[in-house]
């Protein structure tokens, strides 16, 4: 039987690392160990990938879905439930927050997953050539405009936010530094675009125009000289401001909930010594990403950071789904159901600016929260589901009877969810209304059943279990 | 305070959202103009399909409902909505209308603003009241609760899934405890807060179908409950100054003749029954719809429907609209069009400044973001 501090520290760990995983799972990795499962994570190869041919089977429209949702949504969703591959699925909707790139615009789902699939393949490799990967991205160019930026008229939009949004922050760098960035990266486009009809679309492809590039010198960030769009990337990446602009991005995923963005050239990180911890590795290993999420899962301020952070509406839909288990193939209300997380305010594959989505608080609006939380409710409080199934069987055979066992139980196997003495009392109080509860003839269990339901979705109706 | 001025009733906006991009070409039909027919080959509406309004324009037969209204002189129509460089993107679009915001990403609706001015301290959490999946950009302001009924009114607040009524009642007893907000306790405090705001809503909101009794019948189509349960909330007299629900999509790229007829059909039908219901109960005077897409279609059809386009119509009715005609409709000449389009010929935010100026007594520049043109639709 596994400690129960293990248990909390693997729930945390898999909660960040990954969507939540399901009580069986957990006690399995523990038997294997906190850092053995680190290392697995890290090493997603070793788990099998997530068949794309079974999506195809069961909804076809989904595999190249076009500009409209929800088929784009459904495709994504598909991936998320289903990964054997938890931290790699993680880090492409790290790299999607922040490299965030819109349908709104793009109008192509299908390069969105591309673009979803990149971050999959290349996510936990090294920085430095995943910036270069997606100045190349003909998804990110269009949406940036760097399609239209010309050796003969500069569009600053793309070099602009590779400085602001992807790599330094703003206040790192000058408008002259955006200037000569922007020219750097002239000549940087893809092929023109092929009509959807009659054969759908054609995927978009990078292409070179030497033609159309500046190829005059250029001074950026005190380096001189005919600087290319490469040689743009490999000075940012040198600069301390990148380490340090990633390195929060990383915290404030995975570790706990920073001030928005805009507010860091302000606000000092809440907690510098982890960033500075994480940045050395990040410097140490030159840009390599799996260093630093090593060191970030290893650490002291990570295990001690259990629910620090307000779950993302992808982390509660993702999240809950994986739990209760019967969404492993895609079938009828699958649409509706990879909509939830946009529901909630965060529509996957369509943030609402290149700045991507506000974290923390900002997830919660009077809509948002009642959603949330009926959406929890409707499947964690389902019987008929086999994830449901299994902590009732759980509650049973652990002979749960009294109210107080029921609260603890319950808040165990959902978490283990920690709340204050406040709402440990109201959970209890209604416990205590309902009396001991039986396990011996058909009516008991199924009774039992139903006041374990519904202490399951008033557990996923409080507070504390919005934060993950 | 005259007599008639105690008894007067605060001014309700509903908007109905048609989601998609409605065709305007389609809807307002230029039936004179030949370049309508020259390029509508494919999803032309007949001249044995239509409604005359006047010399120049007709409606589509499948908006019958909407004829009343005009011959009422209940409906305004404006011309050519739209605004500078529309980007022809359903939800970069949508977020313009939303937030009034068309050069930037805008943080705040315009709705949501309307909220804040009316009941800046929270008093009634159901001033405003939406039918739809989410909180739509429009009504969203941070610290400005909103009523969100995504199902039925009967079963809207938190945890539906406890469908045992009494022992639901029971743990949301519970979940109004849990949720006490306590000073200083940050994101608690304003998780508790946020919570207690929908709780009260709900049971708010939870009388009005219970209160509610009539005797028109409205079709059993999405838009039509919807417009039904703004009814109920309106008629129960619970202080909601704004109403919001959607319908669509409109999005009519393939296979517009069907689409759109079955689409303005219920939309229309609901209507309708919506305005014979306030009218039942003496409560229409004070109720004004805005009805709006986030943008028109292409001129020239693609063969079987339509792709985006710019300028669109948006329509008021309500007892106090006077009906008509505003704006220009924008030419159909080939060198009048922007990139197929036509050229919007008057911006949403004006109609936006009228309703807010003239009917619900705000002043409109800090809520649109500017100061536009008032076009005179309201007695």
């Amino acid at each position: 039987m596994a400690n129960q501090d293990d248990i909390a520290l693997m729930a945390h760990l898999m909660r960040r690392a990954g969507f939540g995983a399901t009580r069986d799972e957990l006690e399995a990795r523990v038997a294997k160990g906190y850092d053995a499962t680190v290392e697995e994570l890290l090493n997603p190869e070793t788990q099998p990938p997530v068949d794309p041919y079974v999506l195809l089977r069961h909804q076809p429209a989904a595999l190249l879905p076009g500009g409209q949702p929800p088929m784009g949504n459904v495709n994504y969703m598909y991936y998320l439930v289903n990964t054997k591959r938890p931290l790699e699925e993680k880090m492409a909707l790290f790299w999607h927050s922040v490299f965030a790139t819109g349908n709104s615009k793009v109008d192509n789902y299908d390069q969105l997953l591309e673009q979803i699939d990149l971050f999959r393949k290349n996510g936990m490799g090294n920085y430095r050539d995943l910036l270069l990967k997606i100045a190349k991205n003909p998804t990110m160019l269009f949406w940036l405009d760097n399609n239209q930026n010309h050796g003969t008229a500069v569009n600053e939009n793309w070099g602009r936010e590779l400085l602001e949004l992807f790599s330094l922050g703003a206040g790192n760098y000058t408008e002259v530094d955006v200037r000569e960035a922007s020219r750097a990266f002239t000549g940087w486009t893809f092929e023109t675009k092929l009509p959807r009809l009659p054969y759908g679309r054609f995927p978009w492809k990078f292409e070179y125009r030497p033609e159309d590039h500046d190829d005059g010198e250029k001074e950026f960030l005190g380096h001189k000289g005919n600087l290319n769009g490469e040689d743009i990337i490999n000075i940012v990446v040198q600069q301390p401001a990148c380490a340090k602009f990633i390195c929060r991005h990383l915290y404030n995923f995975f570790v706990a909930d920073e001030p928005q963005v805009p507010a860091w050239p302000i606000e000092p990180p809440r907690d510098p010594q982890a960033i500075e911890t994480l940045m050395h590795a990040f410097r140490h290993s030159k840009c390599e990403m799996k260093p630093v999420l090593r060191a970030l899962f290893m650490s002291d301020f990570f295990k001690n950071a259990r629910y620090q952070h307000l779950k993302s509406p992808a982390e509660v839909v993702v999240g809950t789904l994986r739990i209760v288990g019967g969404y492993e193939l895609p079938k009828p209300g699958y649409g509706e159901l990879s909509m939830q997380p946009a529901y909630m305010g965060q529509d996957l594959l369509n943030p609402p600016s290149v700045e991507g989505w506000h974290t923390g608080k900002e997830w919660i609006n009077s809509g948002s929260l009642m959603s949330r939380i009926n959406f929890v409710a409707s499947q964690i409080g389902n019987p008929d589901l086999p994830g449901v199934q299994a902590i009732i069987n759980r509650l049973k055979a652990q002979g749960t009877k009294t109210p107080q066992q029921l609260v603890d139980n319950c808040l165990d196997l959902l978490g283990p969810v920690e709340v204050g003495a406040g709402t440990k009392k109201e959970l209890t109080d209604q416990a205590k209304s309902w009396g001991e509860i039986r396990w011996e003839n058909d009516a008991d269990r199924q009774n039992a059943a139903r006041r374990a339901a519904e202490m399951l979705q008033l557990i996923a109706a409080t507070r504390e279990y919005q934060f993950g | 305070m005259s007599a008639t001025q105690a008894t007067q009733k605060d001014p309700v906006l509903v908007v109905l959202q048609l989601t998609g991009g409605n065709d305007y070409l389609n809807t307002v039909i230029p039936y004179n103009n030949g370049l309508y027919k020259d390029n509508r080959k494919a999803v032309g509406i007949a001249d044995s399909d239509m409604l005359h309004l006047d010399q120049a324009h007709a409606i589509p037969s499948y908006m019958a409902p909407l004829k009343k209204f005009w011959d009422d002189d209940k409906l305004a129509i404006m011309h050519g909505v739209g605004y500078l460089d529309s980007p022809r993107s359903h939800f970069r679009s949508m977020d313009i209308w939303h937030t009034c915001e068309a050069e930037k990403v805008g943080t705040e609706g315009w709705l949501g603003r309307v909220v804040r001015e009316f009941d800046p301290k929270k008093e009634n959490v159901v001033t405003a009241v939406s039918f739809g999946p989410c909180l739509f950009r429009a009504l969203a302001v941070p610290n400005v609760p909103v009523a969100c009924v995504s199902g039925p009114l009967e079963q809207y607040g938190f945890l539906p899934s406890i469908r045992d009524q009494a022992q639901r009642l029971k743990v949301l007893e519970t979940f109004s405890h849990m949720y006490q907000p306590i000073e200083g306790s940050g994101v608690m405090e304003y998780l508790g807060t946020t919570g207690l705001d929908g709780l009260k809503g709900a049971d708010i909101l939870k009388v009005a179908p219970g209160r509610y009794k009539s005797t028109v019948n409205y079709p059993n189509t999405t838009i039509a409950q919807k417009l039904k349960g703004v009814a109920q909330v309106h008629l129960a007299g619970l202080g909601t100054r704004v109403f919001y629900c959607d319908h669509g999509s409109f999005d009519s790229h393939a296979g517009q003749a069907p689409l759109h007829a079955g689409l303005w059909t219920a939309v229309t039908e609901g209507l309708e029954a919506f305005m014979a219901d306030l009218k039942e109960h003496n409560a229409s005077d004070n109720v004004i719809v805005l009805m709006f897409s986030e943008f028109g279609r292409r001129v020239r059809d693609n063969g079987s429907g339509t792709d985006h386009g710019a300028a669109g119509a948006t329509f008021v009715l309500g007892d106090k609209v006077k009906g008509g005609h505003y704006g220009e409709y924008p030419s159909l000449d080939a060198n009048k069009l922007v990139q197929g389009d036509l050229n919007p010929s008057m911006d949403f935010r004006s109609i936006y400044s009228t309703i807010l100026d003239k009917w619900l007594g705000l002043n409109p520049a800090p809520i649109v973001n500017g100061t536009y043109e008032k076009p005179a639709f309201l007695h």
